[in-house]
């Protein structure tokens, strides 16, 4: 069992979802979140005064997945989340974390099963 | 001078319709030949006996007092000794001044209220709109008591019943104290209507209303001041400094400009070289509470982190809806200073919806060309500029003045925020100076610039004097400028005087731990956003 932690930009929800419902991945939490990496920043202005804003927002998907559907994850995120053919500074990043269990709060079921 | 003749044919074809008044009388000699109307008007004005010829503009001085004066004071009799019944209220002028009335609260809340709360950040959206709000508690109660009557009195008399010199300055402590005989008066029993009129302010409203418009104008404009001060000051130290400032500053212009006596006030005695336009208040409101936004920033000095650390707007959404808020309610604001529902106020209406959208326009405008790009902030704020600027020229200006006074304000007030606060270096949090400092002083010199004398018939019905000297050439401007410059002196000088109190009684600053925490949960102990 992997823990799938993925940063998308927010445009590109959509179409990763749409995605990893085609690989049947249908398991997802997403949440709002700002951060920054390598992508620089942008300015806006209030009034004529210009602030740096370094913080951009992202969101932030959270899968787990049993070990066979890792790699269908992983393509189907990439293939979604990329921007234009090339794909652009700031599509973000997949973070494959080991997950020690899993429980299914209603049966108490545990393990591979629970997913 | 050429300018001067094309006001005047234009207002000339706006008069005809009513036919009031030939359209020759008034018009130069050097454009029109002496017309025959004159020839015929003038042994009615003139005795037969060689006496000097009447002015020009006497005529039409005759015919606005004939359409102004058809309002009969209680306990009038006529030659014959037979009273006249006294005027009742115009219901349809008393039902729009009471929506204008409400209108000019709207604009405080939720109007103001959001427009600055939107603009703080997060932590401090209570404060800024308790700002708003328990002004409408504070003014209402001190004008009950004794506001009204320090505003609109008379003032102090001397024996003989004539204004002091004192009552140039303030309308005294006797005559409403408690509003008594302003809303209801037993003294009236005998008249089948025992609310009563005053028929120096308002002939054809009842007294209370007029009251109660002005009270609305006084909550507004210690409320605009807290766009200076947001986000640092102290509740208790806020709360002194407007009080003080309500008392020695705004009652003292609200009864200068529009007060019985009032120094500059055409309409109820001041003379032609005191005399200045304010149609709806850009001294009284907006100059005076934008002069004490300035002092209050520089007093209180910058927020924690300015200008280096960003503090932007957290909800500009708020804002717009607080800023339309506003210009919906300008409409009472401005249009209710006809004081009527009258052509005036139609005047002042479309004069307000023009300069707005101007200036609407011209704020991002400018923007778009300096900064790449028209922002929805700019847009708002620029109606704003556009609102203020029109307020002391709306019911004075025809709609194509409106339409410059409207385009300039809006390039006038973005220059003012972007460049003039940064330049000078004072934290004026959300640009109360900015917006209504600099655009109220530009809306009180245009109106003397755009001044077109006979777009208002008050001018020639109360100020036959004034109204001759204009005809003869008298430039408003100069006035304007003195009334502007003696607005700036007096806010300047109370406010001052005021935050020092504040400072050193209650302390005027929050603590930096209130100040980082947020006024919200130090001054009230609530968050806005709780999910």
């Amino acid at each position: 069992m992997k823990m799938i932690e993925a940063i998308i930009q927010p445009s590109k929800l959509e179409a990763v979802k749409e995605a990893l419902n085609e690989v049947e991945v249908v398991r997802l939490t997403i949440s709002d979140v700002q951060g920054f990496g390598r992508q620089k920043g942008h300015t806006e202005i209030y009034r004529g005064h210009e602030y740096t804003v370094n913080l951009l927002r992202k969101v932030k998907l959270q899968i787990a997945v049993n070990d066979e559907f890792v790699e269908p994850t992983v393509q189907a995120i990439i293939k979604a989340g990329r921007t234009g053919e090339e794909g652009k500074v700031g599509d973000g990043k997949i973070f494959i974390l080991p997950l020690e269990d899993c429980i299914r709060i209603r049966t108490g079921e545990r393990g591979p099963e629970a997913i | 001078m050429a300018r001067s003749t094309l006001t005047l044919l234009a207002t000339l074809v706006l008069f005809c319709g009513a036919s009031l008044w030939s359209a020759e009388d008034t018009a130069t000699p050097a454009v029109t030949p002496a017309p025959p109307a004159e020839k015929a008007a003038a042994p009615a004005v003139a005795p037969a006996e060689p006496a000097a010829p009447p002015h020009k503009a006497q005529a039409k001085i005759d015919s606005a007092v004939a359409w102004f004066g058809t309002y009969v004071p209680p306990g009038k009799v006529d030659d014959k000794g037979v009273a006249v019944p006294a005027s009742n209220v115009v219901n349809g002028d008393n039902a729009w001044m009471m929506a204008s009335t409400a209108l000019v609260l709207l604009m405080t809340i939720p109007g103001l209220g959001l427009f600055y709360g939107g603009l703080v950040r997060k932590k401090n959206i209570l404060s800024t709109l308790m700002h708003s709000f328990i002004l409408c508690g504070v003014v209402t109660v001190i004008w009950t008591i004794f506001g009204f009557s320090m505003a609109f009195g008379p003032g102090p008399l001397d024996a003989a019943g004539a204004p002091t010199m004192w009552a140039k300055f303030f309308g005294g402590f006797t005559d409403f104290i408690m509003l008594k005989g302003v809303i209801f008066d037993p003294a009236l029993a005998t008249h089948s209507n025992r609310f009563p009129i005053n028929l120096d302010y308002a002939p054809t409203i009842s007294f209370g209303v007029f009251c109660m418009f002005q009270l609305m104008f006084a909550i507004i404009t210690p409320a605009l001041i807290s766009g200076a001060y947001a986000e640092r000051i102290k509740f208790s130290g806020m709360l002194v400094f407007t009080i003080i400032w309500l008392i020695f500053c705004y009652f003292p212009m609200a009864h200068m400009v529009w007060g019985n006596h009032g120094l500059f006030n055409w309409g109820l005695g001041a003379t032609a070289d005191w005399a200045a336009f304010d149609f709806a208040g850009g001294t009284v409101v907006h100059i005076s509470s934008g002069v004490a936004a300035l002092m209050a920033a520089i007093i209180l000095g910058k927020r924690k982190g300015y200008p280096e650390s960003p503090a932007m707007p957290h909800s500009l959404v708020l804002s717009f809806i607080g800023a339309s808020l506003l210009w919906v309610g300008w409409f009472g604001f401005n249009a209710g200073s006809a004081l009527g529902a009258n052509g005036l106020a139609a005047l002042a209406f479309a004069n307000t919806q023009i300069a707005t959208a101007a200036a609407a326009l011209s704020w991002p405008l400018a923007e778009w060309i300096i900064r790449g790009k028209p922002t929805m902030l700019g847009s708002i704020s620029g109606a704003v500029a556009g609102l203020v600027a029109i307020t002391p020229a709306c019911g004075f200006v025809e709609p194509g003045s409106a339409l410059i006074i409207g385009l300039v304000a809006g390039a006038l007030c973005f220059t003012s925020t972007s460049y003039l606060k940064r330049a000078l270096g004072y934290d004026d949090a959300l640009d109360a100076f900015g917006v209504h400092g600099i655009g109220g002083m530009w809306g009180a010199i245009a109106t003397g610039i755009f001044l077109s004398v006979d777009v208002n018939p008050n001018i020639a019905a109360l100020n036959g004097d004034l109204y001759k000297a204009i005809v003869d050439g008298k430039s408003m401007v100069g006035n304007q400028i003195v009334a502007v410059l003696i607005t700036v002196t007096l806010s300047a000088v109370v406010a001052t005087v005021a935050l020092l109190v504040a400072k050193f009684t209650v302390g005027l600053r929050a603590t930096a731990e209130d100040e980082s925490e947020g006024l919200d949960v130090s001054q009230h102990g609530e968050e806005g956003y709780n999910h």
